[in-house]
């Protein structure tokens, strides 16, 4: 597809989260119209910790979804040719809308909102002497002429950005506040609102302040390093959506076939799970990714673009991990198909000859969905988790694509550096943290609403 | 008892068979010997002769599952099933494709891993089962909810990151430990202090998440209510009643990774420089040598099962309803 000077260049994963976000929507419309399901999804969202925790989500999502927007920038004509070549590089949209990190590389380390460089040059002053001292950096706070006004400025610049941003929220949420006051809601509002605005303007205020600044420094190459871990908040999240999704076919059918026909089913589906779950998961997936990586390197020509060959990698990591790791939610929906196919108002609809497949469809697969639902949840933290550790080992994702598996591995040997290069290590590790966290108190929440049995009755959160 | 544990044993069988197959699957038919010869010379455009020479070397030069040079036991003997993944149920690994002895490998690296993985696991339970009683002894009040939430928020760390951040304070700041590395004897300690306390703390917030409501089960049982509407004290209750209940599905469900601590932990050993099973695997994985990782795979598989066979013996053990049949 062409589209005025670019040309829209879709990766196989982005074509996947999208096809993901549509069915994650049916789903929500088919919750909206059970009113059972609606009041249990209502109770979900009623809870503080619920309401603020899937709002960060949320948020993740949304950004994953505008970098999943690629396309291939038109290069200049040359005075050769008139063909139209493109950008052998992807942009996605989020890389439009974080342009003031983009082409402000520096030559290797600064700290965060630094104006001199990290390492030492030998510098040519004014009379020819030359001395060694620590530059200026060419983009980072190069608006200050003295370097009094460094700190003064910081606070001045940011001040100013997050009044900027909690004007129009504040107007915003008072409008929200006074159209839905008539109404009797039950959601937490004041922590929604609070959630909203502190999300808006820490990400409006990392925003204006990286046209002056770097917010958390530079890396060796001199990239900034919010803009990189903003860019693995794609990796993360796909791979906890798209591995999560791996998982739910394989899980669901072998374990409801398992519980509900029993017999050599039952037999089978246990000797296949207990057979993949007694080998090291950890090794299994090292070993099928080291075979993924024979194959692209064996059959080079299939994988034209380096962002191809990434993504190639990266579905096929996304498939291993899905595969290696849906036991766990097979076993338990066996267990509670088990249950569940012995009440009696299965054995009513088998009586009156409702078919096998409708009873499973209209009887025993609602009554497991809300264990579906919390092994999804808790999935998708231990995969962007366990993203990390791949990435250490070096099967994970590959190297050219932006994790925050990738940026500690790098960060390892900087934090033996004099003094420490502290910052990469810390932007990969908040913003892992708290995805991962709003995941799992989200997946709590649910466990609490769906699954009271399960949460210990002196809870009282 | 006996017939139980041959019966189990046998059962164990088709499913290391499985294993075997879907190894063997996975490292020669997916990817034949070939391949694998490329890559670890390293070329694109190898010379035949020399991929040739690599396979005769390892023993990757013969067929696959039946060699129609040989007549009779030969002809199903002098294969790669055979000799390659065959040969794992005598504990035969062979030799990895750097020509090491794999065996030999295993029997002196094993140690090194036992002694970070045992005492982890062994601290980490006890750790655990503390803070999951003094949660449960302030069930149900603000600090559960707070201690709950703190545990969250544990779990969510990466692994990576405790690991990072336990060198980096420990041992590059405050120089209490060293960064990393390993002595054989006793002057290992200093070398296991930092991996053991990192490995527990990193468990902390799982594990007493969990023993915490495994307790808060017992806790709410009829005969726990019978002794605390008889008068006794809130203490006893918690140490007489609660815990040593509360211990049994804790035994059970941790006895099932007891064989498996030989093979150490991939991160812990890479990151602190312990020569151990772990760190072993992982060389092999960035080495790309797929004798280790397959001996690797059957060996944990091998543990694992052992694991399942102890869950269920201990069942009884702890619990003598439970019968073995």
């Amino acid at each position: 597809m062409e589209v005025f000077d670019v040309r829209v260049h879709l990766l196989w994963s982005d074509i996947l989260i999208f096809i993901l976000v549509a069915s994650l929507l049916c789903f929500v419309v088919s919750v909206l119209k059970n009113p059972l399901a609606r009041g249990r999804w209502a109770k979900v969202f009623e809870s503080r910790i619920g309401a603020a925790s899937f709002m960060v989500i949320l948020f993740y999502v949304l950004i994953a979804l505008t970098d999943s927007l690629h396309f291939q920038k038109r290069l200049e004509a040359t005075a050769e040719s008139t063909d139209v070549h493109y950008a052998p590089e992807m942009t996605s949209v989020l890389d439009l809308i974080l342009a003031p990190m983009l082409d402000r590389d520096e030559k290797t380390y600064s700290a965060p909102f630094a104006i001199y460089s990290f390492a030492k040059e030998n510098i040519e002053s004014d009379d020819g002497t030359v001395v060694r001292e620590f530059p200026r950096l060419e983009h980072g706070g190069s608006h200050i002429t003295m370097e009094e006004q460094h700190v003064a400025d910081i606070v001045v610049k940011s001040l100013t950005a997050i009044g900027w941003t909690l004007v129009p929220i504040l107007i915003v949420l008072f409008i929200h506040h006074w159209y839905i006051r008539k109404e009797d809601s039950r959601l937490p509002w004041p922590v929604i609102y609070f959630t909203f605005a502190a999300i808006v303007v820490v990400s409006s205020w990392a925003l204006q302040m990286s046209q002056y600044y770097h917010v958390l420094g530079t890396d060796k190459v001199g990239q900034d390093v919010l803009y990189g871990a903003i860019k693995a908040i794609r990796t993360g999240v796909l791979i906890g959506t798209l591995a999560t999704l791996v998982t739910l076919p394989l899980a669901v059918l072998l374990g409801i076939s398992a519980g509900y026909f029993r017999g050599w089913v039952d037999d089978v589906v246990q000797y296949i799970y207990t057979t993949l779950n007694s080998i090291p998961g950890i090794l299994l997936i090292a070993a099928s990714v080291l075979l993924i990586n024979v194959y692209i390197e064996t059959n080079p020509e299939q994988f034209k673009l380096l962002s191809d060959r990434a993504d190639f990698r990266f579905i096929a990591l996304c498939f291993i991990l899905g595969m290696t790791s849906w036991t766990g939610l097979c076993r338990l929906l066996r267990a509670e198909t088990l249950k569940v196919s012995q009440l009696e108002y299965v054995q009513a609809a088998h009586a009156f000859g409702v078919s096998r497949w409708r009873v499973i469809m209209r009887h025993i697969l609602p009554n497991t969905t809300h264990i579906i639902l919390i092994a999804l949840v808790l999935d998708f933290s231990a995969f962007v988790l366990a993203e990390a550790v791949l990435s250490y080992i070096g099967v994970g994702v590959d190297s050219s694509m932006k994790s925050w598996g990738n940026m500690i591995n790098e960060a390892r040997s900087e934090l033996a550096r004099e003094p420490v290069v502290w910052w990469s290590v810390i932007a990969a590790f908040i913003l892992m943290f708290t995805l991962v966290l709003a995941a799992n108190l989200f997946s709590d929440r649910v466990r609490d609403v769906f699954d009271p049995r399960m949460s210990g009755s002196g809870d009282n959160s | 008892m006996l017939a139980y544990i041959v019966r189990r044993l046998l059962y164990a069988v088709p499913i290391l068979i499985g294993v075997n197959l879907l190894t063997f699957a996975l490292f020669f038919v997916v990817n034949t010997p070939d391949q694998m010869a490329r890559v670890q010379l390293g070329d694109r455009y190898v010379s035949e002769v020399a991929i040739q020479e690599w396979k005769v070397q390892r023993g990757y030069d013969k067929p696959l599952l039946f060699n129609t040079a040989h007549e009779g036991p030969a002809a199903v003997t002098e294969t790669i099933f055979f000799e390659k993944s065959l040969s794992l149920f005598a504990l035969d690994f062979g030799k990895s494709d750097a020509g090491r002895n794999i065996a030999a490998d295993i029997e002196q690296r094993m140690w090194p891993s036992l002694a970070v993985a045992l005492p982890t696991f062994a601290i980490g339970i006890a750790v655990n089962i503390a803070f999951a009683l003094f949660v449960v002894m302030f069930r149900a009040s603000l600090f559960d909810t707070g201690a709950m939430i703190l545990c969250v928020a544990l779990m969510s760390i990466s692994g990576v990151f405790y690991v990072i951040a336990g060198q980096f304070f420990f041992a590059k700041e405050w120089n209490l430990v060293p960064v990393s590395g390993y002595l054989s004897g006793v002057d290992a300690w200093r070398f296991l202090l930092l991996p053991v306390i990192i490995g527990v703390i990193s468990g902390i917030g799982g594990g007493t998440r969990l023993y915490r409501t495994l307790f808060l089960e017992e806790a709410n049982k009829d005969y726990v209510r019978t002794a605390r509407a008889k008068g006794v004290s809130e203490l006893t209750v918690l140490f007489r009643h609660i815990l040593p209940n509360g211990m049994i599905p804790i035994l059970t469900s941790v006895v099932v990774v007891i064989p498996s601590l030989f093979m150490g932990s991939l991160l812990v050993e890479s990151f602190f420089g312990i020569p151990g099973l772990g760190s072993y695997t992982l060389e092999a994985i960035q080495a790309q040598d797929f004798a280790i990782v397959r001996s690797m795979v059957f060996l944990g598989s091998v543990l694992y099962i052992i694991g399942l066979l102890l869950t269920d013996i201990s069942y009884t053990l702890v619990d003598p309803r439970v019968r073995l049949s």
